[in-house]
């Protein structure tokens, strides 16, 4: 009996025990939200968000639009991809889009979204994107939310600190991630340190158009250029580029690049450029980029080439660049609200140092400089340096800000957000991302008037977090709330392509100027039928030009023939409505590019080259109204060489048979 | 031959200042509301022309044989402004010549006017919702589509209001005013009797 009693005695430590070390492991990352995270995202239906999310579509090459705090998906802007769904990049009208000096690119990486700003503040007017392979600038319109405009660089290779922006948007810049050998030279790949340069542009925006021009290239020494932000407040007219493989490396960089203790921020006084420009101290060199334009009126893009930039040379023009060492190859380099402060991350280091603009601006003037690097001022770091934040994590890479006088700061290994002031330096919070957060975004965070409310992470591993889809699964972000002392995850919302980098913006400052439609007696397209008595087919050799019109419910004309196989046929399909929220469609059966969408008041065109005889079907593909299903017609394709009669119709009823037509 | 007040010939004179605005705000409103127009539609009468959402209007109704909304449909726009005009004339002699008779011819004029204005919009709105194109792709069997006089009204996936817009309430308080000056005046005559 006694025995029993100490076996079972025995047995109860065991599981208590078993149940205590068990406790005691560590916990997997099944943390969910607290609380009334639920009520704080939830948008009622009909209800709007507070504000836009702008997100870079990273691999797809398109920029999505989200709503915060709900994460719900508004749009996707093709801006580098070719998008079949709207037509862009297959129709007549925006393959000039995506022509660059390579011809045309269907597809890019598109990293970085930067919202046009006033003052320091976000005004609305655009969002400017980066193609990283082909190297390239967007703008896209906040009225239409379209793709207006996209300028190639020269001398570029991984357009990848771009598209950055100074105070009053005067300037995009784009820096090379990758330094190559300037005027596409055939030379050694071992010749790096003799032969390969960087290059800054500096994309000039007119303020009323948004027009963009290269005013200048920087010419800066062979190694990567990584990100990018201009100064603001006291620091406007600088602007700082992290920098790595300082090494100058040129293969298995990962070891290679990674041997310097410290790599550089590069300091850019862009108004001393800007006074050796006018002093005509610029070189102009031959070259070839692709300049596209799409006009709102004509609802056509141009695309021409340009064969001139001004290069100034950083080596030759002193008094432009200064480098701040800065630990283990630098990502991130972020200026805060004031303008006084600029975060680096080195991404291999163990502590973050914060420079002081201030003590920048010292140290250069009393040339307090630690070494030069091929003749260029590299300062003291403790002269730049503000301080350094101590232990905030491992592998730090981007800082956004609130407003309230902390940073936010991404950690990339350790997946976490690190809360910490930028005076003090001192960490105030951290909280887990799932997984491996890169960028992060707070509303107006990389401005000089944050909104704070939210930081947004941007993850590059879900792992776990939704159900699976095979091995390829969804990105995502997932929004924190950061009104309070502690950062709360209120909602994980999954992303389409690579959720790369994001601007948030309220939307009282987009909303209002959203266009509606197109005002069809401002189209301009030269194509267009501005009303049905206008649509007609004509024949130009062996182009057909179908002048067609789209109103509810009928394609104007419906009934074609007299086209024949081996023509041209261009369907100029002009949508008459004038109401909001009606696009037509139009697909025909065989084409063998896309379909294309037509807004309200818009010319849209697509090529069809009939290959083989027979009555082809075509339909308007916009689900637009009622009688959407009878919004169709028919071309009648006849042999090459034959004479079928050009000609054209719609509602004429020619020869009644039983059960056709009334 | 009875004289006016000093009072009542004010209160004309009111009247008639009045109808001005009719030239500069519009006398009628026609609001629609549809699950896909929450946004509403409208559409304003003015003394001589129509604006608003006409043509999306036109648009719609053409599915159900409606004929399209134009300013040439109405001949009432090339007088309307002479009849105003008249009306304006007689309110500014009424207040002038100062004869209780004249206040009589002003307030049945602008009653009757007000009246008429009613019944021609009745007969263009019996005509317009009546008199539909037989071909239209969608024929629901003995249903019209008349917009209502004054009110609201159902007419399929539509809400339709139809009432005095600015101007309109403007004129009924013109009209108010001539016949409350009437009744004044009546008042006074018998009191004195």
């Amino acid at each position: 009996m006694k025995t029993k009693a100490n076996f079972f005695q025995l047995l109860l430590i065991l599981i208590g025990s078993a149940i205590v070390f068990n406790s005691c492991k560590p916990k997997g990352p099944a943390d969910v939200a607290m609380g009334d995270a639920a009520s704080k995202v939830y948008v009622a239906p009909g209800k709007y968000d507070e504000f836009y999310n702008f997100v870079s579509g990273g691999f797809n090459g398109q920029m999505s639009v989200y709503g915060i705090p709900s994460g719900r998906l508004f749009r996707i802007i093709p801006a580098f991809s070719v998008n079949p769904e709207s037509g862009y990049g297959f129709s007549e009208e925006t393959k000039p889009m995506l022509n660059t000096s390579h011809g045309f690119v269907p597809w890019d990486d598109l990293h970085h979204p930067a919202l046009s700003t006033t003052k320091g503040e976000h005004d609305g007017r655009w969002v400017f994107g980066n193609a990283n392979n082909t190297p390239r600038v967007a703008r896209i319109s906040l009225k239409t939310f379209r793709t207006e405009e996209i300028i190639e660089l020269p001398n570029s290779g991984g357009n990848h600190s771009s598209p950055f922006i100074t105070e009053n948007t005067e300037y995009v810049v784009a820096g090379t991630r990758f330094s190559v050998p300037m005027g596409n030279k055939d030379v050694p790949i071992s010749s790096y340190k003799e032969n390969f340069k960087g290059s800054i542009s500096f994309i000039k925006v007119d303020p009323q158009t948004g027009r963009l021009s290269i005013a200048f290239q920087l010419r800066t020494p062979g190694f990567n250029y990584d990100l990018s932000r201009a100064g603001k407040g006291p620091s406007h007219g600088w602007f700082f580029f992290s920098c790595y493989n300082t090494e100058q490396a040129y293969t298995l960089l990962e070891v290679n690049a990674s041997q310097k203790d410290k790599d550089f921020i590069m300091a850019v006084n862009w108004k001393k450029a800007e006074e050796y420009l006018a002093q005509g101290k610029g070189k102009k060199e031959k070259t070839r980029y692709a300049h596209n334009v799409y006009d709102e009126k004509t609802h056509s893009a141009t695309s021409t080439i340009e064969e001139e930039v001004t290069i100034l040379d950083v080596l030759e023009l002193p008094d432009i660049v200064y480098f701040i060492p800065c630990p283990k190859s630098p990502h991130g380099c972020d200026v805060d609200p004031s303008g006084e402060y600029i975060v680096g991350s080195g991404k291999l280091a163990a502590v973050m140092p914060v420079f002081s603009f201030s003590k920048i601006q010292a140290a250069i003037a009393n040339k307090d400089y630690e070494s030069d690097f091929s003749g260029i001022p590299v300062l003291k770091y403790e002269s730049a340096l503000h301080g350094e934040v101590k232990k905030p994590g491992l592998g730090p890479l981007h800082t956004e800000f609130d407003e309230k006088g902390n940073a936010y700061t991404s950690f990339f290994v350790s997946s976490e957000i690190v809360k910490w002031n930028v005076k003090t330096l001192e960490v105030l919070d951290r909280v887990p991302t799932y997984y491996s957060i890169g960028h992060l975004s707070v509303p107006g965070g990389p401005t000089a008037k944050p909104h704070g409310k939210y930081v947004i992470a941007y993850n590059k591993i879900t792992k776990d977090r939704y159900l699976p889809t095979g091995p390829e699964l969804t990105q995502s972000a997932q929004l924190y709330d950061i009104s309070g002392d502690k950062m709360r995850l209120l909602l994980d919302f999954p992303t389409t392509g690579e959720p790369h980098y994001a601007e948030a913006i309220p939307a009282s400052l987009v909303q209002p100027n959203s266009v509606k439609f197109y005002k069809i007696e401002e189209n301009q397209h030269p194509y267009a039928a501005k009303g049905e008595g206008q649509a007609r087919v004509e024949r130009k050799g062996n182009q057909v030009h179908v002048y067609m019109t789209a109103i509810r419910s009928h394609l104007t004309p419906d009934n074609i023939e007299g086209v024949k196989v081996g023509d041209e046929v261009y369907f100029h399909v002009t949508n008459l409505e004038q109401d909001w929220d009606v696009p037509h469609g139009f697909a025909i059966r065989g084409a063998t590019n896309a379909e294309i969408l037509i807004m309200p008041g818009e010319t849209q065109t697509l090529k069809y080259k009939p290959e083989a005889t027979g009555v082809i079907p075509f339909y308007c593909t916009d689900f637009c109204s009622a009688l959407h299903q009878e919004m169709s017609g028919y071309l009648r394709v006849s042999p090459a060489g034959s004479n079928t009669p050009l000609k054209f119709s719609t509602g004429v009823i020619e020869s009644p048979s039983p059960g056709a037509g009334r | 031959m009875k004289n006016l007040t000093p009072l009542s010939r004010l209160l004309i004179a009111l009247s008639t200042l009045l109808m001005v605005a009719a030239y500069f705000v519009p006398l009628w409103q026609i609001l629609m509301w549809a699950p896909q127009y929450p946004e509403g539609l409208e559409m304003k009468i003015w003394i001589n022309n129509i604006t608003g959402d006409v043509k999306i209007i036109s648009a719609l109704n053409h599915y159900i044989g409606m004929r399209h909304i134009e300013v040439s449909m109405f001949p009432e726009f090339q007088y309307m402004i002479y009849i105003v005009g008249a009306l304006i004339g007689v309110g500014l002699v009424t207040s002038f010549i100062n004869r209780r008779s004249m206040v009589v011819i002003y307030t049945v004029l602008i009653v009757a006017c007000g009246i008429g204005a009613l019944v021609d919009f009745y007969m263009w709105g019996y005509d317009y919702g009546h008199n539909l194109d037989p071909t239209a792709p969608i024929v629901v069997p003995g249903m019209s589509y008349q917009p209502p006089l004054i009110g609201t009204k159902q007419l399929l996936n539509f809400t339709a209001f139809s009432g005095p817009d600015i101007g309109g309430w403007i004129f009924m308080a013109a009209g108010l005013l001539a016949v409350g000056t009437l009744g004044y005046e009546f008042y006074l005559s018998r009191k004195k009797s």
